[in-house]
């Protein structure tokens, strides 16, 4: 990589120990990882207690709730969170091992087993890392602490002149004065707490915490041994297939189960409008139920995925100001040009290879529960609520999960199979099929973004005035040196907030909830303006930014991408966005060829600079930077849902096309280091930023702006410059 | 209609009686035990249910269990050799080609039947071969790194 255009980073290292070790380490990697570690900015991070307390109320203040010292040395690490591929199980333990000064092999870890480990909210939003983890790290760093106050009294040495390394006490004056943990310990649990708590440690010490480190689950995966909740067996268990209804919205009127019935050994059971066919083969039953004649009133909706946008706009929550300053209208007089844009989103699917799964075994007024969900204490309520059992007797356990994405976070499935259980007796699987999945997903909101700006005739910025329709906050806000600018909310992140009913189907969080819409939309009009002045789009960028650390995370992306200035199109396809997600701060940069004739595009490679404080583990974020951007390119080019009256039209990968291996670019992840500031999380941020980068570069290829995503060859055919 | 059925089960015979228009996918994870073949579509569009039958990457999803009769069949359990993965599994392992796995097992058994036919492919050869099999997650960068390095190692071994 070339260009010094833009001159950063590698120069600036302040932390000579921790990253230049770490990055001559990393240099033996691939993915054309970088790590750039630079000066610190002038800037405070947030507090780690007020993060610990946004990890919730109920998440336990007793640090042994989080963890525990073995007989054999062997430390368990409790986390309600779970592992749905974003690393979790990987990262975790690497936090806990770098407070308590244990290596890390020696760590074990429990995960979203209701029982055993501490309340947890959900693996969403990134919270792993950002919010979880300062709470994990607190726990650790307590018992430290604690530690080494017993082994003061054991050794009769003072706290002072004591040291901890691998799990071992010793005299910094005579070294072979030690214990260990397991010894002070003896296998029981910890009684005394620190008399205050101690803080966590700042980057520069870490000794764990940002060195590559391996994933836990790939042998178990690459074996075929990780169970998933629908691989979970228990004997006399029931798999139940579950009647879908033609369309949302539609009633069921009557049905005649008898050929279902008919088939030997199946059982079909009716509570309300739930019918399942039982059976102790998942086929059968799913050829049973295929068999019930089920008779429907048709859905009131009349509803498709072209009048949607029509009516969302009608619909939407009153607008909610989440930020503002200056005034807009004095902005407007210091415009040279204004331009008014509006951008539109489609619903989109999750679609995880695993579809939602659960199996709920009730035993002597208790109930055990195997789920694929990101909530499994949200899981062990609705399965209590479903058995009508208080919750304390729900042990919910969670197996891994084959891809989250956001659509794991309610439990109807277990519901479900909680209820079955519950009228048969016997334990009951509930899988969905594909077109289930599909149909009852809780798709990313379609989202309406209008935003009208101005520019002065030096290139600045002068106004923003941006309006954002059920795509909610998250991202929302811009970060550029805007003197007169204002954002408006209409409706909540998850495409809620608006009249009941303004969405023909349920709608949720999605990997970078909001955000995808928001940051296509806002560094689309970016783009837009930077061509209006006519300056390239990085230079645009950072002239129109104050935000150091953006500036930074700018210049590094552009300069690693060997970005050429020119203003745009400029027919070579190259497109740039920044962003900002739950605190990490991102630059992407892309390269695409566009077949006029066709309207097909080829993304030919993609490039990320990447801040999210300090990554806990490079290896896992390159990893996830590199999925989100894979992930991201069905969105950008063609996953849409497509719907009429209550009926989902795309019901399995034949219509909803995700990304295959013939789409993929060449990627890479630049890391960069603000230790200074919290750390954030690496699961998301980068697939928000794609669709806004793929767009950019469309343009730059072929002067096609696309104001609708995804971009189909038929939508950017239809806007190709004649 | 319910009738005795033969094959070989990662190397062992296994007979059942069993209705042969039922899919080979749903016999594995039930009656068989062996859950590692995924149901992701139920169609044959995404490959995580693939198992290889004679050689060749099968989606056992759309395949009666009658069709299997008499046939050899390997499933990801049956990959891992006297306790040793095997280097396609290594390889996976070494370049993280996994993230919430539940492609992986379809993954590996299409790459060792395409290795098998193939053991020298360009990185062309395996995104053709490989583009049925769907990933939600994104590895793919990471599963054609791997199979490159397996058909490397598996080149050594032959030399060996
Ligand atoms: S489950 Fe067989 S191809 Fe998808
Ligand atoms: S690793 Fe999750 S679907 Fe491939």
């Amino acid at each position: 990589m070339s260009g010094d255009n833009y001159p950063d980073g590698d120069r600036n290292e302040v932390n000579p120990t921790g990253a230049l070790r770490r990055r001559d380490f990393l240099k033996t990697l691939g993915g054309g990882l970088i790590v750039v570690a630079t000066l610190p900015l002038a800037g405070e991070g947030l507090l780690q207690e007020q993060q610990a307390r946004r990890g919730g109320q109920s998440a336990p203040a007793d640090f042994n709730a989080y963890l525990r010292v073995g007989e054999d040395g062997r430390v368990t690490c409790y986390t309600g969170k779970i592992e749905q591929g974003q690393g979790a199980m990987t990262v975790l333990p690497l936090m806990l091992a770098e407070e308590l000064e244990v290596a890390p092999s020696t760590v074990d870890l429990v995960l979203g087993d209701t029982d055993l480990c501490p309340y947890d909210g959900g693996t969403v939003g990134s919270q792993c890392v950002r919010i979880f983890g300062p709470l994990l790290r607190a726990a650790a760093a307590e018992a430290r602490v604690v530690l080494v106050e017993m082994a003061s009294e054991k050794l009769n040495v003072p706290v002072e002149r004591l040291r901890v390394k691998d799990g071992a006490v010793y005299d910094l004056a005579k070294p072979e004065t030690k214990v260990t943990y397991a010894q002070l310990v003896q296998g029981k649990r910890i009684e005394r707490h620190a008399a205050a708590k101690p803080p966590l440690k700042a980057p520069a010490d870490f000794k764990v915490m940002g060195w590559p480190a391996p994933r836990r689950d790939a042998r178990e995966k690459a074996t075929g041994r990780a169970k998933y909740a629908g691989d979970i067996r228990v004997p006399g268990m029931l798999y139940a297939s579950i009647l879908r209804p033609p369309a949302h919205g539609a009633k069921l009127k009557t049905i005649d189960a008898s050929s279902a019935e008919a088939v030997a050994g199946v059982r079909v059971v009716r509570d309300g409008d739930l019918v399942a066919a039982l059976h102790e083969q998942p086929d059968v039953a799913l050829a049973a139920a295929a068999k019930i004649k089920a008779a429907y009133d048709p859905s009131p909706s009349v509803l498709d995925d072209k009048n949607i946008f029509d009516h969302l706009i009608k619909n939407a929550a009153p607008g909610r100001a989440v930020a503002q300053g200056g005034d807009l209208a004095e902005g407007a007089k210091l415009a040279a040009t204004t331009i008014e844009s509006t951008f539109l989103n489609s619903y989109v699917a999750h679609a995880s290879i695993e579809t939602h799964a659960a199996l709920v075994e009730p035993k002597d007024g208790k109930a055990t529960a195997w789920v694929s969900t990101q909530a499994p204490f949200r899981a062990k309520e609705d399965v209590a609520s479903a058995l009508g059992i208080p919750s304390k007797d729900v042990h919910v356990i969670e197996p891994y999960v084959g891809g989250g994405f956001g659509g794991k976070s309610g439990n109807p499935q277990a519901v479900q199979a909680a209820k079955l259980a519950k009228i048969t007796g016997k334990p009951v699987q509930v899988m969905r099929t594909r077109a289930d999945e599909f149909f009852l997903d809780t798709f990313r909101p379609a989202a309406v973004v209008n935003i009208k700006s101005g520019l002065a005739a030096d290139g600045k910025i002068v106004f923003w005035d941006y309006e954002v329709l059920f795509a909610g906050e998250r991202s929302s806000q811009q970060f550029y040196a805007i003197p007169h600018h204002r954002t408006v909310v209409r409706g909540d992140t998850f495409g809620g907030g608006g009249t009941t009913g303004a969405h023909p189907f349920g709608t949720g969080a999605w990997r970078g909830p909001g955000s995808n819409t928001n940051i296509y939309a806002r560094e689309s009009q970016i783009d837009i303006l930077a061509a209006k002045a006519g300056i390239d789009p990085v230079e645009f960028r950072l002239l129109n930014l104050s935000d150091e650390r953006m500036k930074r995370v700018v210049r590094i992306g552009a300069d690693k991408f060997g970005w050429k200035p020119a203003k745009a199109p400029s027919g070579r396809g190259t497109g740039f966005a920044c962003a900002e997600y739950l605190g990490t701060y991102l630059s992407a940069a892309a390269e695409v060829a566009v077949d006029k004739a066709t309207g097909k595009v080829k993304v030919i490679r993609m490039l990320c600079a990447h801040d999210s404080g300090v990554t806990v583990n490079p290896d896992g974020a390159v990893l996830q930077i590199e999925g989100c951007f894979t992930m991201g390119l069905g969105a950008a080019f063609a996953e849409e849902v497509h719907f009429k009256n209550g009926e989902v039209k795309d019901l399995n990968f034949d219509t909803y096309q995700i990304p295959r291996f013939s789409w993929l670019p060449k990627i890479e992840a630049v890391l960069v280091e603000s230790p200074q500031f919290p750390i954030s999380g690496v699961g998301e941020p980068a697939i928000t930023i794609t669709q806004a980068v793929l767009a950019n570069a469309v343009f730059d290829a072929c002067g096609a702006r696309l104001f609708r995503l995804p971009m189909t060859p038929e939508r950017i055919r239809e806007v190709l410059p004649k | 209609m319910v009738e005795p059925i033969q094959f070989t089960l990662n190397g062992k015979p296994v007979r059942l009686e069993v209705d042969g228009e039922r899919m080979l996918l749903w016999v594995l994870r039930t009656e068989l035990g062996l859950t590692g073949a995924k149901y992701g579509c139920g169609e044959g569009f995404c490959g995580a249910c693939t198992v290889i039958v004679d050689g060749e990457p099968v989606r056992s999803c759309q395949a009666p269990i009658k069709t299997v009769r008499g046939k050899g069949i390997l499933t990801i359990e049956g990959l891992e050799r006297d306790g040793k993965l095997h280097p396609i599994q290594e390889a996976f392992i070494k370049h993280e080609a996994m993230q919430c796995g539940f492609c992986t097992s379809g993954m590996i058994l299409t790459a060792y039947a395409l290795l098998a036919k193939n053991p020298r492919p360009t990185e062309k050869d395996i995104r053709d071969g490989l583009e049925d099999n769907l990933c939600r997650c994104g590895t793919h960068t990471r599963v054609i790194q791997a199979v490159l390095t397996a058909a490397a190692e598996m080149k050594r071994a032959v030399q060996r």
